[in-house]
């Protein structure tokens, strides 16, 4: 279980997040929608430690990830990420992206890494794609094979930030498609994400993101088909046109 | 105290001085107009020429860059001399340099002819201009500023590299300061001078390379 | 006028120069794996936000850019020599070329740094990699690949500039044909075999390296 509680974050003078209080359970599927600049990637990267926050408590599986004696290295190994920019690492092969993190992270041994990178290469539809380099694949390719490296770590929790944004059109399927069958499979998510539609079909929760707060948390019925608050119904209006 | 065999730097020596910055700027802006023009015709002909010539082009640049410069002006001085041509310093030295700085710039605008879009080209060509309106309206324009920072690079190591020029006797500003620290015997505070002058004229240059570098980046 | 080559005795004296042209090699590769170590140290100090570091660094860099690599030579020689610091020529030439190299690859190692974007270490940290990890498994390898040809270049600029050897009586490839040539009179001759002495020297550093290159570098960047 994560449990964001009272979470303020700011970069120098600029206040992005303003008291953010969010629970998120085992299996459970959360999208966390909103207008850009209004700190949603930041959250991510305070849930999995890489920013520091000033206030309030992030709690993953009872660890307090900001708490000053956490190896939030070994904790990271817990919550997968994946960007919107895909990151592939370019000097690598597709398999060797995959099973790098297994193998000096979790030093397991080389054919165990590379037997576990191939199966979570297999389940996004890599199968073929093992020598490749990821410059010569497309955006949608790079962007399900950063979820298999993530992935490849048996990680409890995932997060992705706008793993969609970056694509062209016809290639947001096939990650969608990934993302479902992940939600599918049980994996406990938080998604940031532009894809309503698709928000609204695989989460338990949906959280409208606003000036660093979340504005309206509740089912997708409640948040996309009835929300309550002006800025959230101002937002979907905008985005559904 | 009797008489001294060396006698200190004095104001006396400015002329002397003067003369050698001024032979050091003269070279320098030979070879690089030089360098240029002739590296715009090399550029040009090995952007546009079939593998054959290229190749025997690409080899001849290849040897000027590969063979040290100062092995350059020292076989190129004692041959003319030896087949009874002999050429004054100032002469040999900006054969030597021009050449060397044509194979240099001559890559650099190969580069620039080649990073001109072809669908800039063809654009043109779709305009009614002929293929040397193109060449001299699109290609040359957009291909020399590309490379702007990379030719300002190339000018400013002739600059530096002219100080070679001293080893077959021209009185370039290094010789002009070998001559002086060898009578004053004051070698730090000479060459000391000698380093400020290029730097000043050297710094503040790669100083605008880098801004328009930076400008064009964006 | 007719000039009538004499090969003879360039053949004869052949060991000199090939022992030449390995004190070239010696040289250069010295200044270059010096110049190595003191340009990371360089780029770090001159990336650091306090002044105290960034100066100095950034003062060596450009003096060691905007100077003639001869300057640099004859400070070594005749200027520390007003100062009571006598140098051997090899030494000096040797000085000289570290003071160089470490200035232009400083600012290669830093740019290269700078190309790798930021979002390569945090999705590395985000599978769980150490600080020490990421640059060992992640930047270094990438940056690597992004200096390894300026590196390259830097190396052959090192080897042309150390035939300024010959100005301080240096026993490298340019400084021993000076010493044979003027002991037979055979000017052209002697230079120009070192001429091609150099030039295969220099194609075969760029071969090799672009071999290695091949065999090193598989994926591209
Ligand atoms: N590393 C950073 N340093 C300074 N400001 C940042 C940094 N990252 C994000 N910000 C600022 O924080 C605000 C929220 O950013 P972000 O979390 O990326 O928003 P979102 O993902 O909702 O679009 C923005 O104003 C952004 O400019
Ligand atoms: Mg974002």
């Amino acid at each position: 279980m994560i449990k964001i509680q009272g979470v303020y974050k700011s970069f120098d003078e600029l206040e992005v997040l303003k008291g953010v209080d969010l629970d998120v359970k085992k299996g459970e599927v959360i999208s966390v929608i909103g207008g850009s600049g209004s700190g949603k990637s930041t959250l991510l990267y305070c849930i999995n430690g890489i920013e520091k926050i000033q206030q309030g408590n992030i709690i993953v599986d009872e660890i307090d990830v900001h708490a000053k004696g956490t190896n939030r290295d070994n904790l990271r190994q817990r919550l997968g990420m994946v960007f919107q920019q895909f990151n592939s690492f370019p000097h690598l092969t597709v398999l060797e992206n995959a099973s790098l993190a297994p193998r000096i992270v979790k030093k397991l041994k080389k054919k165990e890494a590379i037997e576990i990178a191939k199966e979570e290469l297999n389940n996004v539809g890599l199968s073929d794609k093992f020598d490749e380099y990821p410059t010569r694949m497309s955006g949608g390719q790079q962007q399900r094979l950063a979820i298999a490296r993530a992935l490849a770590m048996k990680p409890e929790y995932m997060l992705f930030d706008e793993v969609t944004s970056a694509l062209d059109p016809e290639l947001v399927g096939e990650v969608l498609d990934t993302l479902r069958m992940l939600s599918d499979a049980g994996m406990t998510m938080i998604c940031v994400t532009h894809e309503i539609a698709f928000a609204r079909e695989v989460s338990d929760k949906i959280a409208f993101f606003h000036q660093g707060i979340i504005e309206e948390l509740g089912t997708p019925e409640q948040v996309i088909s009835n929300p309550q608050k002006e800025t959230t119904q101002k937002f979907l209006s905008k985005v559904l046109h | 105290m009797g008489m001294s065999l060396f006698t200190p730097l004095s104001w006396n020596d400015s002329g002397f001085i003067l003369t050698g910055v001024l032979n050091t700027v003269y070279i320098s802006l030979v070879a690089i107009t030089i360098g240029t023009v002739l590296g715009l015709a090399v550029g040009f002909l090995r952007a546009e020429s079939n593998r054959v010539t290229n190749t025997l082009l690409g080899g001849v640049l290849d040897i000027l860059r590969s063979v040290p410069l100062i092995i350059q002006l020292i076989l190129f001085s004692t041959y003319i001399g030896a087949m009874g041509h002999p050429l004054n310093p100032f002469a040999a030295g900006s054969i030597v340099l021009s050449l060397y700085t044509m194979a240099f710039m001559g890559e650099v605008f190969r580069g620039g002819f080649e990073s001109v879009p072809q669908s800039m080209v063809v654009a043109g060509r779709s305009l009614g201009m002929s293929y040397w309106q193109t060449v001299l309206y699109i290609r040359l324009p957009i291909g020399m500023r590309a490379v702007f920072p990379s030719w300002l690079g190339v000018a400013l190591s002739v600059i530096k590299d002219s100080a070679l020029v001293s080893v077959i006797g021209y009185m370039e500003l290094l010789r002009t300061s070998e001559q002086l620290i060898s009578r004053t015997q004051q070698p730090l505070e000479i060459l000391l001078g000698v380093g400020l002058f290029y730097f000043i004229i050297s710094y503040p240059l790669s100083l605008y390379g880098k801004y328009v570098e930076r400008k064009m980046a964006i | 006028m007719e000039y009538v080559f004499h090969w003879n005795i360039v053949f004869q004296k052949m060991p000199q120069l090939l022992h030449g042209a390995f004190v070239t090699l010696h040289l250069s590769v010295s200044a270059m794996l010096i110049g190595i170590v003191i340009a990371v140290l360089l780029a770090i100090a001159k990336m650091s936000k306090s002044r105290i570091y960034s100066l100095p660094a950034t003062i060596w860099v450009e003096i060691a850019r905007n100077t003639p690599a001869l300057f640099q030579i004859y400070m070594a020689y005749f200027g520390l020599g007003a100062l009571g610091i006598h140098l051997s020529p090899y030494v000096a030439v040797l000085s000289a070329l570290i003071f160089v190299n470490a200035g232009y690859l400083t600012e290669t190692f830093r740019g290269g740094f700078q190309s790798i974007p930021e979002t390569q270490y945090n999705a590395s940290k985000s599978l769980g990699m150490s600080s020490i990890q990421v640059y060992r498994y992640i930047i270094l390898p990438q940056m690597f690949r992004r200096i390894y040809h300026p590196m390259t270049n830097q190396f052959v600029w090192s080897i042309l500039m150390s035939s300024l050897g010959i100005l301080v009586g240096m026993n490298e490839l340019s400084g021993e044909t000076q010493r044979l040539q003027s002991l037979s009179f055979r000017t052209l001759e002697f230079f120009i075999v070192a001429a091609i002495m150099y030039f295969i020297i220099t194609k075969f550093v760029l071969l090799s390296a672009s071999l290695v290159s091949k065999k090193l570098f598989k994926g591209d960047i």
